[in-house]
């Protein structure tokens, strides 16, 4: 078990470490590139025009501030807390990945770098990296495992429009984790020209960093929305967590208030069947992609396939931060399964006229859960961070129905 | 120097007196299963590796290519694991006291066992040193350190974007030798630059007096006597691991080893 720190917000060191999480796991050949990164970032971080300019882009490109909005039909259905979304579905191509995407694509200009690539799992990120890359004119090539182009075709399709190149992978189980293994070979033969745009917050320091702060523009925001409706904090927050950049962004801003936090794993068939993606819930530390963090992985160090009926979360990772507050125990780590997060899906699709991303789909799950528990006066908030059009013909198949 | 890195040491101090270049071979523990990758591995030094390096099989081969990417899947589904990887080396040992043998690969598994354990178990299978992939200069406290406390060599990877500000960070303590990668990329992509390659390690030999090995699209006979006209080793892997996922992987293998071992040996006679 970690200490328990004075502050929760002034991770990571300089090294990249959050608690014994973090590091910089990476080939020789990267690691210069990775030290060039970590500067320019520190350097454009505390640049007024930086910030402006990112800020200029994230309220006339991609919408932000996203609304506060009260669920009063889904807090009266479950009879508890009062349950607010923070609507990061509203943005500009349907998730929170665009807030990062900008971020990064301004970082990469400041380096002068010419060629983009990502990967995705959903296809949420490689659709916000491919937005970006055609915003400013930079070639983009997104890597997405075979299963993933498969189960997320309107995202694939999204992004050849966008103008970026699909490249399908198929080694390992053709996932997420895959896609990210084919990213990293790519980086390191074109590491002249290329960014790589990671899309959660994790991988090699600075990524775990540069993710969440670019992602913390939801917590800020929802922290002075939710004194502007309520006039007080929340009483608790839950997020949904595969690498967890949405749920970082949201909690971070947080961490050192009075709030409990709820960060929900996907729980695939169930913990107990082995096929699942919590990788808190179920795993150990280990060293993957740049980071030690928890990962779902055999007695022999190899790594194990995630499994979830979200894309998005279907990773055996999990980024170095919250594997930090799991072990200081600042946060809660739970899970929701496949069935939980479709009976949550088909039930905000009904009650708020909002269909989720499967994704957020699994916090709502355990949000309701939690809310039912919790007397009337309680605030809880939950990000949506994610919007469900790209989910339909998963959830279809997944019901039954054919389209 | 004692244990697995005075071998090295003895191995490269033989190949100068000898005025040649070493072969390195790489091959993957368990490829295509445990038994056959076993009579591959005894039968390196009498086909001329000088050195050994073997692959220790991972899930997510960030840094290799399809061709080891393959073999690694292969030694995984023959029920390759780090404890076996390391009895093989311990039988390989016990009818070969003086072929270096190191690990390569990446860190989690080794992580996963225990890093005390393993070095202790490293150390009495008769193991020389370690490549580990994700482990740069920045990390060195994870395993870098207690392997050379433990008495075994910890080898690093230098590449092209190591520039001369990194190389001294780099070249601490390595030991045994440096593996310079010769281009930016995944292993088995494409071929050399002899020229390149022969200014890389005339830049490395400026900073220090450590065996360089130079590795990364090494193929042919030819194009291992001609790093082994510059360097003091050449490193084959892909083309190796190539052989063994074909019928007879054995004497495929093997074939290959004594072709590009004749290759290095008469680089230096004007030969090749």
């Amino acid at each position: 078990m970690s200490p328990k720190p004075n502050s929760y917000r002034t991770g990571p060191d300089e090294s990249g470490h959050f608690g014994d999480f973090g590091g910089r796991f990476v080939a020789e050949t990267l690691m210069p590139l990775i030290l060039d990164l970590a500067q320019a970032y520190a350097k454009a971080k505390v640049e007024p025009a930086f910030q402006d300019e990112l800020e200029h882009y994230l309220k006339h490109y991609a919408g932000r501030p996203s609304p506060l909005y009260f669920a009063e039909r889904l807090t009266a259905h479950y009879g508890g807390a009062r349950i607010y979304f923070k609507r990061d579905e509203l943005n500009h191509t349907g998730s929170h990945k665009i807030n990062n995407c900008l971020g990064q694509i301004l970082l990469a200009r400041r380096m002068g770098k010419t060629r983009i690539i990502a990967e995705t799992g959903a296809g949420q990120h490689g659709v916000a990296a491919a937005t970006v890359s055609a915003l400013f004119g930079l070639p983009c090539t997104v890597y997405m495992g075979a299963v993933d182009v498969e189960r997320q075709q309107p995202n694939v399709f999204r992004m050849k429009l966008l103008g970026a190149e699909v490249k399908t992978v198929t080694s390992g189980a053709r996932t997420l984790k895959d896609a990210m293994n084919e990213a990293l070979r790519d980086w390191v033969t074109n590491v002249e020209d290329t960014f790589y745009i990671i899309g959660t917050a994790a991988g090699p320091h600075p990524y775990p960093e540069l993710v969440r702060d670019f992602q913390s523009v939801i917590g800020r925001e929802a922290k002075e929305q939710m004194m502007q409706a309520e006039g007080r904090l929340p009483d608790s927050l839950v997020a949904c967590i595969g690498g967890g950049s949405n749920a970082i962004g949201l909690f971070h801003p947080f961490l050192d208030d009075d709030v409990a936090i709820y960060g929900v794993e996907a729980a695939g068939h169930g913990i107990e069947t082995g096929e699942h993606a919590a990788s808190i819930t179920g795993g150990r530390p280990g060293v993957l992609h740049g980071n030690r963090t928890y990962l779902l992985q055999d007695d022999d160090g190899q790594i194990i396939e995630a499994h979830s009926i979200s894309a998005g979360l279907d990773y055996p990772g999990i980024g170095p931060e919250h594997a930090w507050l799991h072990e200081t125990g600042r946060v809660n780590y739970v899970s929701a399964t496949d069935r939980q997060a479709l009976d949550a899906f088909r039930l905000c699709s009904r009650l708020e006229g909002i269909i989720p991303a499967l994704e957020p789909a699994h916090a709502l799950a355990f949000a309701g859960e939690l809310a039912a528990t919790l007397p009337a006066d309680h605030i809880l908030l939950m990000n949506m961070c994610g919007r469900g059009d790209k989910d339909i013909f998963t959830v279809a198949d997944a019901l039954g129905v054919t389209l | 120097m004692s244990g697995g890195a005075a071998r090295i040491g003895r191995r490269f101090a033989d190949l100068r007196a000898a005025g040649r270049a070493g072969l390195v071979t790489y091959v993957m523990a368990g490829d295509p299963d445990l038994a056959t990758s076993a009579r591959i591995l005894a039968g390196l030094p009498a086909a001329g590796a000088d050195i050994i390096e073997l692959g220790m099989a991972f899930t997510d081969p960030m840094a290799d290519g399809p061709s080891i990417q393959a073999a690694g899947q292969r030694a995984l589904k023959a029920g390759a694991s780090l404890r076996n990887t390391l009895d093989m080396v311990r039988a390989f040992r016990a009818g070969d006291a003086d072929t270096p043998v190191v690990l390569m690969g990446y860190y989690n598994p080794i992580y996963n066992y225990g890093v005390d354990t393993f070095l202790r178990d490293a150390a009495d299978a008769g193991l020389d040193g370690l490549i580990i992939v994700d482990l740069p200069p920045e990390e060195d406290d994870e395993l870098c350190l207690p392997t050379l406390a433990a008495g075994l060599s910890f080898i690093r990877l230098a590449t092209p974007t190591t520039d001369d500000r990194r190389l001294p960070a780099v070249l601490t303590n390595t030991s045994g030798f440096v593996y310079y990668v010769s281009y930016t990329g995944i292993t088995g992509a494409r071929s050399l630059d002899p020229r390149a390659v022969s200014d890389a390690v005339t830049r490395l030999k400026r900073h220090s007096d450590i065996p360089v090995a130079v590795g990364f699209g090494i193929r042919t006979p030819e194009q291992a006597a001609a790093v082994a006209r510059v360097a003091d080793a050449a490193v084959v892997g892909s083309a190796l691991v190539e052989r063994a996922a074909e019928a007879e992987p054995v004497d495929g293998v093997l074939a290959l080893v004594r072709s590009l071992a004749d290759g290095v040996r008469s680089a230096r006679n004007g030969g090749a």
